[in-house]
């Protein structure tokens, strides 16, 4: 690893951002708009206040790992991955980059809608900095996992249809919509490898006046450790030769 | 500069390269020339060390291609302008400069040797194939590469560029730099020192312009490379 390398590709990443501002628009106001979406449609905080916290998780999640997903295929499919796989930059140095820029973006993203679901009634019994903690991480989860699954993807096409593949099952399974507890065996084991339930998990504690220790603490770990493996994995996928 | 001594590259299930036999000579401009198809892009690959290699050896700069030790040290443009199109000219020599840790002073250098100053704050995709691809040659001259490798530089060009551009290799390879530059045009090949023909994976000649014309009898070196063909197939 290399501090100047992975600093020069975070940068690279936001500048590239900068020159498409349709997307910084979007990524900074789709989830914010959502959990808008969300209280009125229930139209009563209690019903939102049910909700909200997992799909705090949920909304980041998915939309950094649909951007970090093409954006890093368009690396592997335009050439320049290869170029600079004949550079002296490390595999680890430009994955730190892309995770640091995409982790900065999301934590603007996640900062706007958890600002806007307080406003909108959200109830939160817990600190404001441990929710933020817990949404941030979940989506540098969603950029963890999208740079590890571009290695599967030949076509952007391709690459969207990963996304119901990878982030679907999980919404299913993780508590959202049935208890994990009172899921059929075989789903709640499902359920118990998925990051995303640790994730929701930890956010529900959070919002109802969790500290800092025991199972909240426990649950960020898995978060943690699901997102290093996400990035050791990617960069197993970047192979300096190909045959 | 670069050694290869039988050298076999199957990719998929097909063999590409069929046991290529050649050396090319330190500080010259040695043109790969072939129809398309032939392996140029897989051998340029194979001397960058982004390609596996099946059998033989190959050295570049007396290192095995690939080695880690190579990396910066040999210029690389593929054949599509491998540059982010979503960033400006400066922005992206600035960025691969720092992968190859090539001084802040090579910026401004390789975007004029390219004749691309007063583009330099465009967004690369805006800009014409052939400014793109000139994009891309500079990234490849950063760091004061020992060897040059382009993957048809001159595609898509018009002639006043094209005859800029080969005005430029003459320059670097003055300054002792070493070029291999692949081409599908025959008479970009009265511009180099030396030639590699290829064929279908094989190597039919290597050897300077006029020695090929003087060999094969021939006033062009298309006619040149026609003769050889034909002799190839009498020969098999």
């Amino acid at each position: 690893m290399n501090p100047t390398m992975t600093l020069a590709t975070a940068r690279r990443v936001l500048l590239q951002l900068r020159h498409d501002p349709r997307t910084v628009v979007l990524l900074v106001a789709v989830p914010a708009l959502l959990m808008l979406l969300l209280r009125y449609v229930f139209d009563s905080t209690q019903a939102f206040n049910l909700l909200a916290p997992a799909l705090l998780g949920v909304f980041p999640f998915t939309l950094m790992f649909l951007v970090t997903s093409i954006t890093t295929l368009r690396e592997r499919t335009s050439g320049t991955l290869e170029r600079l796989m004949t550079t002296p930059i490390g595999k680890l140095d430009l994955l730190a980059g892309y995770a640091a820029a995409f982790g900065l973006v999301a934590l603007v993203q996640v900062v706007v809608a958890v600002l806007v679901s307080v406003a909108l009634g959200l109830d939160l019994v817990g600190s404001f900095w441990s929710l933020l903690l817990v949404t941030a991480l979940d989506s540098l989860l969603g950029v963890a996992i999208g740079l590890f699954a571009s290695a599967f993807a030949r076509t952007e096409f391709q690459a969207l249809q990963f996304m119901p593949v990878v982030v679907l099952p999980q919404l299913l399974l993780c508590g959202l919509f049935h208890p994990r507890d009172q899921m059929a065996t075989v789903l709640r084991w499902a359920s118990n490898v998925m990051p995303m339930s640790y994730a929701v998990d930890a956010l529900k504690r959070v919002s109802a006046g969790a500290q800092l220790s025991g199972s909240y603490l426990i649950d960020l770990t898995v978060v943690a450790g699901c997102v290093l493996t996400a990035l050791a994995l990617a960069a197993a996928t970047l192979r300096r030769q190909t045959e | 500069m670069v050694q290869s001594d039988g050298l076999v590259v199957v990719r998929g299930k097909t063999e590409v390269l069929h046991g290529l036999t050649f050396t090319v000579r330190r500080g010259s401009v040695t043109g790969l020339l072939g129809p398309s198809g032939c392996g140029k892009t897989t051998l340029i690959r194979a001397i960058v060390g982004t390609q596996v290699i099946r059998a033989g050896q190959l050295l570049v700069l007396d290192l095995h291609a690939g080695d880690a030790a190579l990396r910066g040290a040999v210029g690389y443009a593929s054949q599509e302008a491998s540059v982010y199109a979503d960033l400006t000219v400066a922005e992206n020599v600035r960025y691969f400069a720092s992968a190859v840790r090539a001084p802040a002073s090579d910026i401004d250098r390789v975007i004029a040797q390219v004749d691309m100053t007063r583009h330099a704050d465009r967004l690369t995709g805006e800009l014409s194939g052939g400014e793109r691809s000139r994009v891309s040659l500079a990234v490849a001259l950063l760091g004061d590469p020992r060897l040059l490798v382009l993957d048809e530089p001159t595609v898509g060009l018009d002639p006043v560029l094209r005859e800029d551009l080969w005005g430029l290799f003459g320059e670097l390879s003055a300054t002792g730099i070493t070029l291999l530059v692949s081409s599908h045009v025959m008479e970009e090949a009265e511009r180099c020192d030396e030639l590699l023909l290829m064929r279908a994976g094989h190597l039919l000649a290597h050897e300077s312009p006029a020695s090929l014309k003087h060999r094969t009898r021939t006033a062009s070196l298309d006619a040149a490379f026609l003769h050889l063909i034909n002799e190839a197939g009498d020969a098999a």
